[in-house]
């Protein structure tokens, strides 16, 4: 029993990590129908920001890895994320806002391509800072990091821990920030309708790059967990884990925020119960993949706009 | 139903972009220019993941091939004629490897190719340096069937072009079998990338552990793109191991470790040559981890200490990592056949067959012990070595050929 508490505790907190990074996909597309393909860039981004912080830190603490470094390298990493995101929509898509549809969208597939080679072959040029070529080493911080926590017979990663909260906590104060902030308030009027809401006074730009902002700050938050959870940390880390985002923001339904955490704790535990559940030759580790995709197509044939996904009328 | 569209597009795209994300070749050649302006010149080829992953292996290769040929040139090892160096990058990739080998098969002056890393990479490129008559001397590749055919019951060389200077994975992965059998292990699992090298390796460890009267209590695949193996290590925590062997390359390897430690499944973890490296550790492998590599430590040979010293000495940024010394060997088996067959050529590729054929009768002490080919191309030496993470680095623990 505790082998299936033990698997469904790993979906829980894969799924987290998923989830975190849906989020960016989901509130970007509400707001102006993009699949920000790059957004996964974004995570990595983020994760080697919070690097580069720890990096930054050891300079003066000579490398210690106590744990209140960990508020430092997220809000690091959140920064470098964020100005990332905000530099991309303006400088990449906000000059094609009015074009067909398909332009912003290969720009995202570019921009992705763009910030990857730009890791790979600029980070090591920082002085002090490791090549990015191939994998880093994450600095493992204590309390976050370390032998699994026993907990009533089940033996918990505390990696996970830190991202099923991380999780918790973004999702309360995004709740907060749509439903009770004047700028929350002003994005949901921006998804329903942009040209109505700038009529009203809503500052449209603004709010695009608040959206920018909110997806990749989330990101940053999955990076610096992706870091810590895994021991180390490299250029292409965002192309699989933006894909498998980008499901389970599909999954739950793309522009619905809850839909996108749904999506994504939903693809992790298929992903952990896949290897677990079926027998003989269609299961076991080398299949997961294939069923947590079986299920997204599965649900997109009965239910096409995603578990938690509104019929969208269209505005056009 | 503008939306959908969009979504079905967005779809199409993305596959799009995965088809294209293993094409595309950063081809980087240092052929260095040096020498009189009366000599010929040949160039020795390299093949190798010169970016990605694996780079630090790669150009460990590269360098010390490099170094190869900036010896015969200082020492003046093939008079009237100036050796090259023209390096490719294969990014550990079958296609862009294949690439790379067309290149350098087009290149009159080529005359033998040091690679590749990986034996996955190995098989499309010995095809196309066999029908250009080059020599390919691999100083990685494990997989047994890159020199003697698919049916290894029933041996035939299938490319007179290729040889190795590295031990092969039918005496690696039993080698590694063996000691953990004799070192009380009796229940095993074993898991494997699915790539080549990976699982022919978890192939011979698991055929030969059990033949030895141990237990094989779990047998897994993971992808060569996994980050995350907690369900994995779950699955095997349930079957209680006392070692798990780990097909792959040190950086699946090294997360992998730690994520077992992490998870409290604490036993040791081995693997191959592939995760014999420093990368290992500083990726998460612990102590007591286990790695067999072929060949006897080369700090123990006297060849191999001068290899070390003058590879230090030649300043290069990235250290010889696990392939080097081959590399080396590799490259002075190809000089010392250039020897004989430049000397009487009128150009580098007329050169090529001669060069073919004496490559089966080179005989020397190396870096890695003695360097020579057996009837099918394979290295003569079988010895092999396993290593033991202590205080953060590989120690030789105990040299060995197979019983």
């Amino acid at each position: 029993m505790t082998y299936y508490l033990d698997q469904l505790l790993n979906g829980l907190s894969l799924g987290s990590l998923y989830a975190l990074i849906a989020v960016g996909y989901t509130v970007v597309y509400g707001i102006v129908q993009l699949i920000n393909f790059a957004h996964g860039e974004i995570f990595m981004i983020g994760a080697f920001g919070a690097l580069s912080t720890w990096i930054v830190l050891s300079w003066v603490t000579g490398g210690s890895t106590a744990w209140w470094n960990l508020p430092l390298m997220l809000v690091g990493g959140m920064i470098v994320a964020v100005l990332t995101a905000v530099l991309m929509e303006r400088f990449a898509y906000r000059p094609l806002r009015n074009a067909p549809r398909l332009a912003p969208l290969i720009t995202a597939i570019g921009i992705s391509i763009f910030l990857q080679e730009f890791v790979r072959l600029f980070y090591g040029q920082i002085p002090g800072f490791p090549d990015a070529k191939a994998a880093i080493p994450f600095p493992q911080l204590e309390f976050f990091t370390g032998p699994a926590i026993d907990v009533g017979g089940l033996q918990v990663h505390r990696g996970n821990f830190f991202v099923m909260a991380a999780l918790l906590i973004c999702w309360i104060f995004l709740w907060w920030f749509v439903n009770r902030t004047a700028t929350g308030r002003a994005m949901q009027a921006v998804s329903q309708d942009p040209d109505t809401s700038r009529l009203m006074g809503i500052d449209v730009d603004r709010i695009i790059v608040v959206a920018f902002a909110v997806g990749a700050s989330l990101a940053a938050v999955a990076g610096l967990a992706s870091g810590l959870r895994y021991g180390n940390i490299d250029f292409k880390m965002g192309f699989l884990a933006g894909l498998k985002a980008f499901t389970a923001a599909v999954l739950g339904g793309i522009g619905n925020i809850n839909g996108a955490v749904v999506g994504g704790l939903t693809l992790g535990v298929v992903e952990a119960m896949a290897t677990t559940l079926i027998p003989g030759q269609f299961g076991g580790p080398a299949w997961k993949d294939v069923w947590a995709f079986v299920l997204l197509i599965l649900i997109l044939v009965f239910r096409p706009q995603g578990l938690l996904g509104a019929k969208v009328v269209d505005r056009a | 139903m503008r939306n959908k569209k969009l979504l079905g597009g967005a779809v199409a795209l993305l596959s799009a972009s995965l088809l294209f994300a293993g094409c595309g070749s950063r081809a980087e050649s240092s052929a260095s220019a040096t020498g009189g302006t009366a000599t010929k010149t040949a160039k020795i080829g390299v093949i190798a993941p010169l970016t990605g992953d694996l780079a630090v292996m790669g150009l460990g290769i590269k360098n010390s091939v490099d170094l190869a040929i900036k010896q015969a040139n200082e020492s003046g090892a093939i008079p009237g004629w100036t050796l090259e160096l023209a390096a490719e990058d294969d990014q550990a990739t079958p296609d862009v490897g294949a690439n790379a080998a067309t290149k350098l098969a087009a290149d009159d002056d080529v005359v033998a190719v040091v690679g590749t890393l990986n034996s996955g990479v190995a098989q499309p490129v010995q095809p196309i340096l066999n029908s250009a008559t080059i020599a390919m001397v691999s100083p990685a590749n494990t997989s047994p069937n890159l020199t003697q055919g698919a049916d290894l019951s029933n041996p035939t060389r299938t490319y007179p072009n290729y040889f190795r200077t590295c031990t092969t994975d039918a005496i690696q992965g039993p080698f590694a079998a063996q000691y953990l059998f004799e070192s009380g292990i009796k229940k095993l699992a074993v898991v494997n990338d699915k790539k080549p090298y990976g699982q022919g390796l978890a192939e011979a460890v698991a055929a030969k552990f059990k033949e030895l009267g141990g237990e094989v209590v779990a047998d897994e695949t993971v992808n060569k793109d996994d980050k995350d193996f907690s369900s994995v290590i779950d699955i095997i925590k349930s079957k209680s191991p006392e070692a798990v062997y780990f097909g792959t390359e040190f950086q699946l390897a090294g997360p992998m470790s730690k994520q077992m430690g992490d998870k409290g499944l604490n036993v040791p973890l081995m693997g191959g040559d592939g995760i014999y490296d420093a990368k290992f550790i500083e990726l998460g492998g612990r102590e007591k981890d286990l790695a067999t590599s072929v060949g006897a430590p080369i700090e123990t040979l006297e060849s191999g200490k001068s290899f070390v010293e003058s590879y230090k000495a030649a300043g290069f940024s990235d250290g010889y990592s696990a392939y080097g010394a081959y590399a080396y060997d590799a490259a002075n088996a190809i000089i010392a056949s250039l020897k004989q067959s430049l000397a009487s050529a009128s150009d580098a590729k007329s050169a090529r067959q001669a060069t073919i054929d004496g490559l089966s009768s080179v005989s020397f002490d190396g870096a890695t012990g003695k360097v020579a080919f057996d009837e099918f191309g394979d290295a003569v030496t079988k010895t092999l070595t396993v290593y033991e993470v202590t205080d953060g680095a590989w120690v030789a623990k105990q040299t060995g050929e197979l019983k």
